[in-house]
Formats: structure tokens, sequence, C-alpha cells
């Protein structure tokens, strides 16, 4: 168990070095001068000398990526060009309201998702499997953000039961938070919802014609045991894993979301800072993407080992 | 793990009785509802697509009467903030989906089926590398790559096919590798390897048309993802530029008159949505009828 | 003493296709302490035969009509809350792959607690406590260390043991084994078959062995039921069956069989293949099921159905023309 966990933070240690060379060359792959790409194309010479020699522009390749990774490691991740303060304090701003999003919208599609494909693959067949089969069907044909219009037109523009946009903190007004997050995480988590539900339903499907299950049966165990626990258990396995494939959407979700329903998170920052060539914020939230996605991943790796016993007790098999 | 979702099929498919193999496929896909439906759709946003554009008036052609107007027989799904016709821009906006959907997939595949048939083949010493650099550019969400495309070359629908088609490279070259690795150990690709066959006849007379089934339903999987993901693009502003008249960007401006003209919002979303829901539904019938054993 | 009485069960299974004939009225019985083989080809219907008493059939699919009574108690009318309560206690279930038979998520202690939580009402510690012994009993070294263990960590034939634990763990009265030696080594098998023998000296279970093994019939079964294409063409004491198989069917299944006797002059081993094929499942003619394959057919095999007739101690067979003795 120790040497898989180990063997997966390596790997995912070589996938953040790629990323970081990847990001590194991509913004000096730019046209013009790197350091006025860094300080903003109204910087005056005096801000744009200051930063060619902070991040020693003038230097071979190399040395300015050794510069770039210290930089990176100790917090500093330079200034944004729009407002001059440090990108890492922009960060830590934005984060948290995006977190907060994602984690509401995953437990929206965890439990919309894992309960409905269980209760399709059940109930194969009748009405309830149609329902499910079809909500999975317009889940993944319906765009997140098409999703988010509809809802702001009809529960704030027609009904006006919920405000169209806007963010208050929690710690500010948890009850108004709360309310102005309902919509969005519904809409993020809508999507991720169906994924879940026909990888679910499809898992367990498997699982109940397995021979396992029908050795539970034949035990004379009652419905809910051979379903909730022989069935889900093993299907688990394939619930985190899906999981874990779909964070790279969920991001790229939380982006839209954001936008749709002016929540001022890392993913409003994202697209503000790419409209604006605010490249120091770009390279930024880039980085910072990746390496909460490969870190996520990795427990992901982890947890699903926990879930395999053949993964726990070996020592991994490789995929 | 991550080899989720894509079924390993491997009947084997000879050119004789390929005819045979096909009619009795078309067969069974004509007996499931919901694929013909899917179907159905797809030839529709194909036609509109195609056809569209050369039946409907300019998409950027201003009627200063009509901005915002709602639907009527001049202008059937209404005009939007600068009077153009929603309908013709529908059209156009189809054209634009139907681009970014198959030239990704396309450049998907041109780049990916060599990679994963050379890795697959030549399995000892180029398959670990490939599968790792594989597995790097699976780390990477998609929308990094749209963004670093949008900030490198700036958004436009090239980016947009580029970033498109990158991210679904590692799933091609997953497919073809393990159609590779399931066939070259058949009995009868050994027998043409102890005859004497060249490398390259066995790999495109034998291998690459067994990649075939698996790679359409990959296709079929690709092509929605890839028209959700330009209208997304577009409406973030970080795909197709305005005044092109894509899906994503009509949304966007919908988005400003929300209260004021709401069917705005309602034709391309619905568009976009048909349009994938067709190629989900073909794509789980050829599915089902490709590999039988999955069909659940 | 008859345990168990099966009358006039008959199977069928809706599929796209039509309906499938899966048993077609099919009469037996079983003695306590009775090892009972069932056999025949595959698709004869021997699985399905005991399938059906605990009922471990697709619901929504099967069609299912006769009678099947344990103890006196009709089985077939029981609603599935009452079935449950028989499976696992008084009627289990060896299968034939013990490779996934085993939930490869769950330790093999657990998996056999559950069965005598359920039944036997046990609290996890006895359970685990009775979960050792029965490991014990079927032979499996270092119990104690085993019931900790994932299937995954154990070989094909100590799996098909834990299956048989589970199975046993209530003392059933009846123990259906379906194929319970197909998927191990020749010399595991014996070491299986020895644990069902055992089993029935000691518990005097009773138990109905599917299999299409003759080999495996002439070693453990007391008694034989011979069945082809859904129906039971030839019921005997074993020994009686291999010295006067009186169906042609179950002669051409013995001529399959390698053994000394049906060596040739030159001492080369011939085996002999019944030619044809079953016939389809989807039609349900009034006529001997095998005549397009029998050497002894005559007319009358394809306009009626042979009924099973006795033409022996004990022996009964469904043919018009039956093999006389000393005929093969």
């Amino acid at each position: 168990m120790i040497w898989f966990v180990l063997r997966r933070a390596g790997s995912a240690l070589i996938v953040m070095f790629v990323a970081s060379v990847l990001i590194f060359l991509g913004i000096r792959a730019l046209p013009g001068d790197p350091a006025v790409v860094m300080a903003g194309e109204e910087a005056t010479p005096a801000v744009v000398a200051a930063i060619r020699e902070e991040y020693g522009l003038d230097r071979p390749l190399p040395a300015q990526y050794v510069t770039y990774v210290g930089q990176t490691l100790t917090g500093n991740l330079g200034r944004s060009t729009q407002d001059g303060l440090p990108v890492s304090e922009i960060l830590l701003q934005r984060l948290p309201v995006t977190l907060e999003l994602a984690a509401l919208a995953m437990l929206v599609a965890i439990v919309i998702g894992v309960l409905a494909g269980i209760i399709a693959a059940v109930r194969r067949g009748r009405l309830p499997d149609y329902l499910a089969t079809g909500f999975g069907l317009a889940g993944l044909s319906i765009p997140h953000f098409w999703l988010g219009l509809l809802g702001i037109l009809l529960f704030a523009v027609t009904l006006r039961w919920l405000p169209a946009s806007g963010y208050v903190p929690f710690s500010e007004d948890p009850g108004g938070n709360l309310l102005r997050m309902l919509m969005p995480s519904l809409v993020l988590g809508a999507g991720f919802a169906a994924v879940l539900m026909r990888q679910t339903r499809s898992a367990m499907l498997g699982a109940l014609s397995s021979d396992y299950v029908r050795t539970a049966r034949s035990k004379g165990l009652p419905e809910s045991a051979v379903v909730g626990v022989h069935a889900l258990r093993n299907s688990l396995t394939t619930v985190v894993t899906v999981l874990g494939l779909q964070l790279g959407a969920l991001i790229s979700g939380a982006v839209v979301t954001e936008q749709i329903f002016v929540i001022p998170g890392f993913g409003k920052l994202t697209v503000d800072a790419v409209l604006t060539r605010n490249y120091p914020v770009i390279q930024a939230v880039v980085l910072v993407t990746v390496a909460g996605y490969v870190l996520v991943n990795l427990l992901v790796d982890i947890a699903y080992a926990f879930l395999n016993p053949r993964v726990r007790l070996s020592g991994g098999t490789d995929g | 793990m991550a080899e989720l979702g894509v079924k390993e099929t491997v009947a084997p498919v000879v050119s004789s009785g390929r005819a045979d193999r096909r009619r009795r496929l078309w067969r069974r896909f004509r007996r499931r509802p919901l694929p013909m439906v899917g179907l159905v759709l797809v030839v529709a946003f194909l036609l509109l697509a195609l056809v569209g554009p050369l039946v409907t008036p300019d998409p950027s052609l201003q009627d200063y009467n009509a901005t915002l107007a709602p639907p009527s027989p001049a202008h059937p799904l209404g005009a939007d903030d600068l009077g153009r016709d929603v309908l013709a821009r529908i059209a156009s906006g189809a054209q634009i989906s139907l681009q970014a959907g198959v030239l990704s997939t396309l450049l998907a595949m041109v780049i990916g089926i060599p990679i994963g048939l050379v890795a697959g083949y030549y399995r000892r010493w180029l398959d670990p590398v490939v599968m790792r650099m594989v597995d790097v550019v699976l780390a990477f969400p998609f929308l990094v790559f749209a963004v670093g495309l949008a900030a490198i070359i700036g958004p436009s629908l090239r980016g947009v096919v580029f970033a498109l088609g990158f991210a679904q490279l590692p799933a091609v070259i997953r497919i073809t590798r393990g159609e590779v690795l399931a066939v070259r150990e058949m009995d009868y690709v050994m027998a043409a390897v102890a005859d004497g066959a060249g490398d390259g006849h066995i790999l495109f007379r034998y291998i690459l048309p067994n990649c075939a089934n698996p790679l359409i339903v990959q296709a079929t999987v690709a092509i929605p993802t890839a028209i959700i993901g330009e209208a997304t693009l577009s409406f973030l502003g970080l795909g197709v530029q305005p005044p092109t008249p894509s899906w994503g960007v009509m949304l966007t401006i919908a988005q400003q008159y929300l209260d004021q003209a709401p069917w705005l919002a309602i034709w391309p979303g619905v568009m976009i949505a048909l349009a994938t829901l067709g190629f989900n539904l073909l794509g789980d019938g050829l599915r089902d009828v490709f590999d039988p054993r999955s069909a659940r | 003493m008859t345990l168990l009485e099966i009358k006039d069960l008959t199977v069928g299974f809706d599929t796209e296709d039509g309906l499938v004939h899966a048993v077609r009225g099919v009469s037996l019985d079983l003695a306590e302490g009775e090892i009972l083989a069932l056999c025949g080809e595959s698709g004869c219907g021997k699985s399905v035969t005991g399938m059906s008493i605990p009922r471990l059939l697709p619901p929504d699919s099967t069609r299912l009509s006769g009678s099947i009574r344990l103890d006196g108690r009709e089985l077939t009318g029981l609603p599935e809350a009452e079935l449950r309560r028989v499976r696992g206690k008084d009627v289990s279930v060896v299968f034939q792959e013990p490779m996934t038979s085993l939930n490869p998520s769950f330790t093999v202690g657990y998996q056999i607690g559950e069965v005598l939580r359920r039944h036997e009402k046990l609290s996890w510690k006895a359970a685990r406590a009775r979960a050792v012994d029965l490991l014990r009993l079927v032979g499996i070294p270092a119990p104690e260390r085993r019931i900790n263990e994932y299937p995954h960590q154990l070989s094909g034939g100590m799996r098909q043991r834990v299956v048989i634990a589970i199975a046993v763990a209530c003392s059933p009265r009846v123990l259906i084994a379906d194929e319970p030696t197909t998927a191990l080594d020749v010399t595991i098998q014996a070491g299986v078959l020895d644990v069902f023998r055992d089993l029935r000296d000691r518990l005097g279970t009773a138990i109905i062995l599917i299999t299409h093994d003759l080999g495996v019939v002439a070693d453990i079964a007391d008694r034989a039921v011979v069945m082809y294409a859904g129906r039971a063409v030839e019921q005997a004491p074993v020994g009686e069956l291999f010295a006067r198989p009186r169906h042609p069917y179950t002669l051409g299944l013995m001529k399959a069989l390698p053994t000394a006797a049906a060596a040739g002059a030159d001492g080369r081993l011939r085996l002999a293949e019944i030619p044809g094929m079953l016939p389809s499942s989807l039609s349900d003619p009034a006529a001997c099921l095998f005549h397009d394959r029998c050497p002894r057919a005559k007319d009358d095999c394809v306009t009626a159905v042979p009924e099973l007739a006795a033409s022996g101690p004990g022996h009964l067979a469904a043919c018009f023309y039956p093999l006389e003795d000393g005929s093969r």
C-alpha cells in the first residue's frame, strides 16, 4: 500500500514537472518581450525593467526556469497587471469561493447521481429506469451554461424566487450565501449527476448480474443487503473512478457557472485574465488548476485502492 | 482504470462477408427506437449545417426595425439586438458547430491513430513512453488547454479546434492501441505473420479495419462533446468571436436580454441540446450493435 | 423417506425470440441423506431444474409451473420473503465458478458469517467462531488466518471450499451443487467431492449434484437422473444405470466417456460422439426430442412423447424402444 501511494505520488510529481515546463515555455512562446508580457502592455519601462530583473529574463532558459520554480514554491506568483496586487493574494481570495461551489455541486451530483443510478439498475426496464435514463441523456446533452440561463430565466426573471446572480461570503451571511449558491450548484451538479447516474447504473447492472450477487441471493439475504451491501460495494470503485475522471470537467464547469451567475471565484478570474491578457494571473491559474487536478486525482487513486482489496493488499495493479 | 467507457470489441472483421456483417448490424440497429431518433436528429443537424445557410438570409444583415423582435413571419425565430435574423444565425451556427465537432475529431484521429497503432505494435520500447505521455495529457483539464491556447494564439475557432482535438487525443490513442493489442494476438494475424506478411500489411490489412467500430463509437462521443465545448468556449469569449454567429456567441448576447427577449436564449440552447442528444443516442445505439455484450 | 418431491416441473423463459422451453415436465424425488446426480449435456435443463428449487431464476422472465415440495411444504407458490428464509437455511447452493462466486470486496469470514447472522441470528463474534469451524470442516488449513483473507488470496479449490462452507453453514436439508468441480483441476476435484461425501455422512445433508461428468456421477452419486432437452429421460441407482442403461441417449453419453472399457482391440481409446445436435428450445413438439439423433427411432417417436416407465428395480426410462440387457 505504501509503495502504491509512493509510486502514484511519484508519477504525480512527474506530471507537475512537465506541466510547469509547459506553462513556463508557454508564456515565453508569446510574441514580444516576455518582460513586457509579464508586466502588462501599459507598464512603465521602469516596471518592465524591474520584472526583467526579478525573473532574470535576460538569462538562459534553464536558469529562468529554476528562478521560476523557486519563486513559485515560495508563493511568489507575480503581480496582476490589472491592479498590481500579488497574484497569490488574489488566488487565496478567489479559491474558497470556487471550492464551495465545486463541493456543493459534487454533493448534488453524488446524492442525485448515485441514488438515481442504483434505482435505475434495480428497477431495470421499468418506469424509474426510463426516467433516470432520460435524465441521464438530458444531462449529457444540455450544456451547463444554457441550463444556467434557463434557471435564471425561470426562477429569477419569471418567478422571482431566487436572485439571478451575485455572491455573499458565507462568513458574512450564511443564509444569503447558500441562497445565492443554490442555483449555481444545482446547475453545475446536474450535469455530473447525469454522468454519475449512467456509470453507477451500468456498474450496478454488472454487479447485479454477477456470480457473487447470485451467491448472496442464494444465502437468503434480504434484497436490501444484496443490493446495498454486495452490489453497491463493488460498484463504488467505479463511482470513485468516474468522480476522478470528471474533475477536469468539474473545473471547466465551475468556470462557466461562475461566469453566468457572476460569482467572483477562480473560474471568473481565469476568464477575465484571458480576456484582459493578464499573463501573470493566467500562468498562475493554469498552474494551480493542474496542481489541484493532479492532487485530487492522486487522492482518488488512493481512495480507489482502499476500496479494492486486490490493490490494497498487493501493492497495486498497474492500470 | 482510465479505460472506462472504452469497450474492447474484439470481433474480427475480415473483408470477406463484411457487407453481410454491415447488413446484419443495420438490422440490429433499426430495431431500436432511440438510436433511430438519434440518427434522425443527426441527419437533421447535418442538413441544417450544410443546406441551411444556403436558403436563409445573410446572418449578419441588420434589420433596424426588428431589433429584439419576437418570432414573426418575417423572422420565424425572432431577431436579435441588432435586428439580425435568428433563424439564419442558427443555421450558420450549426455550420460552426459542425466544423468544431468534425475538425477536432479528425485532428485527434489523424494524430492519434498512427500513434496508437505504432505504440501497440512496437510494444516493447515505444509503448511505455507513449502511455506515460497520454497520462500527462489526461492530467490536464480540457479548459486549461483552451485557456492556454486562447492566451497564446488568441480566441478563435482554430484555437477551439486545437484544444478540443488535443483533449480527445488520449482516448483515440488508447482505443487504437487496445485494438492492436487484442487483434495482434488473434490466430489469423499470427498466421499472416508466420506467412511472412510485412508489418505494414498487417497493420493496414488486419489491424486498422478492426479499429473502425470502436473509433466510430468514439467519434459519436467526441463530436457532441466538441459541440458543447465550442459553444461553451465561445460563450465565455474564449472561442469564436462575434460577429460570427456561433450558438455560444448567440447565448452570450441572449444573456444580456433575458428579461426583454427570452426567446433569444431558447433557440441556440435547444439546438445544442438536440444536436448533442442526437449524437449521444446514435452512439449508444452503435455501441450496443457493435458490442452486444455491453448492451445493458 | 422422501425429503424433496418435484412433480411435473416446467420452466420457460421469455426472450426476444419467444418462449424458451428449458424444463419440460420433470418429476423426481430426493431422500434424506441421498446424493442424486442430475446429468446431461449443457442446455439440457439440469441447472435450471436445480435453481428452480430455491427459485434463483430471473423473476421477470421466468415462467414456472409444477410442484416442488420440501418436507411436504410447497415452495412454488411461496412469496419471495418466505422463500428467503428457505434459501441458505433449508436449501443452499454451491455454484460452478469458484473464481467469481465470492464477493471480491469482503473477507471470507464476513461472507460466511453473514449467512449465520441472517438465519441463526448469531452475533458477529459467534458467527466468526462458527466460520472458523466451518472452514475446518471443509478442509481448509489454518482457518483462523484464512478467515481474514479476501477471495483473491485463495486458490480456486480453496474458494470452492469456502463456497461450500457458506452453503452448509446453517446445516441445510438440501444442498444443490451446480457443476461444483468443473472449473477445478482434476487433482482438486477429488478433494472437493470428498468434502461433499463427508458432509452427507456427518450432517445428513441430501445433495443434488448437477454435472455433465459421468465420472463424477459414478464416483459419488447414489442415484442419477439423465436429462435431455429439458426432459428426464432415464433415472436409476448409479450401479444399475451404468450396468444396464435403457435409454439410447444414456448409452450415447457413456460411450462418449473415456474409460478402459471403451478401449478398442488395439488398446487405443475411441470416444464416440452422438451425431446431430440438441433440438430447438423454442418449440415444444409432442415427440421424443431425441428421435432425430436416435439409431432406434421409429415413426411413433415423432408423434408421441414417451413417458418414464419402469424397466428394472428403481429404474425408469422414457423410451418406446429401450435397450435390452446386454445390448451395449
